[in-house]
């Protein structure tokens, strides 16, 4: 787009250089990781998998807390909602196991609604407690159905796991190509919608929603459809997660530790950046190899240091790298470009 | 129906628990604008203090209070001042992170040091001595002790809140810290002394909380959540209302327990529920939230 005027030539510029490298490199990137199932071992595929659904949770929590400002320390309801959508989809329906994943979704959206009409009414810091109070009634909603295993639990019957491919090593790459479909579909809706005029809106909430209001944003609105389309989201990936698991336990599926560890993700790596869910999420699983024998300990530092980050450089690592060397490998910001006559 | 009274009876006296739980979280709101999510690990914390202490010097856990409620006022002021005080801003995700962040450092690190093991602090036959009120209605003492200490601290608050130049300087920088600045008030102290005054109820509930039921490092975010329920359903900005607050959730939750033991902590939630679908500013609101 080119405004021109008496003063000089206007342009919006939408893409940097590293955003148009890294798109090829992206590409390339991708098209490395789909091709996984031939290259890796069993143990790499299940580590990229794990790694593609805690992004995807990481980047749901970022665009729920970073754009739309609502901070919710219960999203672990809706991964544990999706967990048991796929249990009952695939051991009570015809549906496959695939296709639960986005059925469990829908399910999760309208789920979000009457949720929404509760905790809605809670404001900032109560609003996040709020969301673990509803967390916690699915958790124990879920280990009253007895039919769903109680609250002990239940696996995914053998018929239904045979379905998914006949061999393990089929099953296997079935379930990373739906993981690594999944994390993109995400990461490209999130990317997309950012760009967008809802974007817009959303940046203009995240960084002052008096003055987003005076513009003409529905700030309430905006983040009621944000809400429901990030329990969308977030219950689609909890039935990816517990599919690669095939059992499900009310404690496992309703885990505060969903949100923990995606909130210390968001917060190292840069919170309202799609940037910083990606480089938060490679730096916990660097992290995690080394030091997972130390236990506690790992969580007691993710915490300490999600804690310094919010004190000393809230924007967090990526937020910091884009400052510093304004590089933006995920543009979604428009910027103006002036020529003053030749 | 006798034991529906019954329910009913232990679900106040409960409740007057849930109040202390939730008078430091009104607290700390009320003059900060801060939602502590540690709160329930705080109180943890201080069930286990008093654990050391009473292991320590071989007191009883109410006398181990003498050196607990101290502590853990000292390392509120100093918590509120060194990590707190800087998130306070118009921006609510700092102070809700870093609490978030606090709440799993003081679980993982208690659990370090003492282990997941289920602890108690005892009192001896103090712990089961009860009053026969009618032939089948019985009240515990511990219990009935509990509810009345309750009520005496929420009086005894709301008399340091409206009668004390302290109270004066909660209230003055609750509403506007700005001003409360320019008529010479440190508003950074006062939010130190608000946290002090909060950890010194935790201590309290703790120890509290330690005699009544077993305790483990995992046990901080449901009583959090008990916290907040209490303050919500009660109103902001009425201790009074937490007072009742606590009550209507204990009251629902032995009333859940009576019908099914795994509708105990269920019917709790749900009462809270249904009270914000009812009444979104509480029963007894004497301020709004925003």
């Amino acid at each position: 787009m080119i405004e021109a005027t008496a003063q000089g030539r206007y342009s919006v510029i939408r893409s940097t250089r590293a955003s148009r490298g890294g798109a090829v490199a992206g590409i390339v990137l991708l098209l490395f990781l789909a091709a996984a199932p031939w290259w890796a071992d069993r143990a790499t595929m299940r580590l990229l998998v794990e790694i593609f659904y805690i992004l995807a949770l990481a980047q749901m929590w970022n665009l729920l807390a970073g754009y739309a400002g609502l901070v919710s320390v219960g999203q672990q309801a809706f991964v544990g909602l999706g967990g048991y959508m796929l249990f009952a989809l695939a051991i009570f329906t015809p549906v496959g196991a695939a296709w639960s994943i986005p059925l469990a979704g829908l399910i999760g959206a309208v789920v979000s609604l009457p949720v929404a009409f509760l905790v809605f009414r809670l404001r900032g810091h109560y609003f996040a407690i709020g969301t673990w109070v509803v967390a916690e009634v699915f958790l124990l909603g879920f280990a009253q159905i007895q039919t769903l295993g109680g609250g002990s639990g239940i696996s995914l019957p053998v018929s239904v796991v045979r379905d998914i491919a006949a061999s393990r090593s089929g099953r296997d790459a079935v379930i990373y190509l739906v993981a690594l479909a999944v994390v993109i579909c995400i990461i490209a809706i999130v990317y997309g919608l950012l760009r967008s005029r809802h974007g817009l809106a959303l940046t203009a909430i995240r960084d002052s929603e008096e003055a987003s209001a005076s513009l003409g944003v529905d700030n309430f609105r905006a983040k009621l459809m944000i809400y429901i389309f990030v329990a969308f989201g977030t219950t689609a990936i909890g039935a990816l997660i517990f599919l690669t698991k095939l059992r499900i336990s009310p404690a496992a599926a309703f885990d505060i530790n969903w949100t923990t560890t995606v909130i210390f993700i968001v917060v190292i790596g840069g919170i309202g950046t799609i940037e910083g869910p990606i480089i938060g999420t490679l730096i916990f699983f660097l992290l995690r190899e080394p030091l997972a024998q130390f236990g506690t300990w790992y969580l007691i530092l993710l915490g300490l240091v999600a804690v310094v980050i919010m004190l000393k450089a809230p924007q967090g690592i990526w937020g910091l790298v884009a400052e510093r060397w304004d590089l933006r490998f995920f543009p979604v910001q428009r910027r103006l470009r002036f020529e003053p006559p030749d | 129906m006798i034991e529906w009274v019954n329910s009913i009876l232990q679900g106040v006296l409960t409740g007057g628990l849930y109040a202390l739980f939730a008078t430091g979280l009104a607290i700390i709101f009320g003059v900060m604008r801060l939602v502590n999510i540690t709160h329930g690990d705080f109180i943890v914390l201080a069930a286990f203090v008093a654990l050391v202490v009473v292991e320590g010097t071989g007191v009883g856990p109410f006398i181990s209070l003498i050196a607990v409620i101290p502590i853990m006022a000292v390392f509120g002021y100093v918590l509120q001042r060194g990590v707190l005080n800087p998130t306070l801003g118009p921006d609510l995700l700092p102070p809700l992170l870093v609490t978030f962040g606090l709440s799993i450092v003081i679980q993982n690190l208690l659990l370090e040091v003492f282990s997941a093991d289920s602890q108690r602090l005892k009192i001896g036959a103090f712990e089961t001595l009860s009053i026969n009120l009618t032939e089948d209605l019985a009240v515990g003492v511990f219990p009935l002790i509990i509810f009345v200490t309750a009520v005496v601290l929420i009086f005894a608050i709301q008399a340091v809140f409206n009668r004390t130049s302290l109270g004066r300087a909660f209230r003055a920088t609750s509403d506007d810290p700005v001003t409360a600045q320019l008529m010479g008030i440190d508003h950074r102290h006062v939010y130190g002394l608000a946290m002090a005054l909060a950890l010194v109820l935790v201590a309290i509930a703790g120890v509290f909380l330690g005699v009544r039921t077993n305790f483990d490092p995992s046990v901080g975010p449901s009583r959090l959540l008990f916290a907040f329920e209490a303050v919500i359903m009660g109103g902001l900005g009425s201790l009074w209302g937490t007072l009742a607050g606590g009550i209507i959730l204990g009251v629902a939750q032995n009333i859940g327990a009576k019908i099914d033991p795994g509708f105990q902590i269920l019917a709790g939630h749900i009462a809270f529920l249904v009270v914000l679908a009812i009444r979104p500013n509480g029963l007894f609101p004497r301020t709004r939230d925003d």
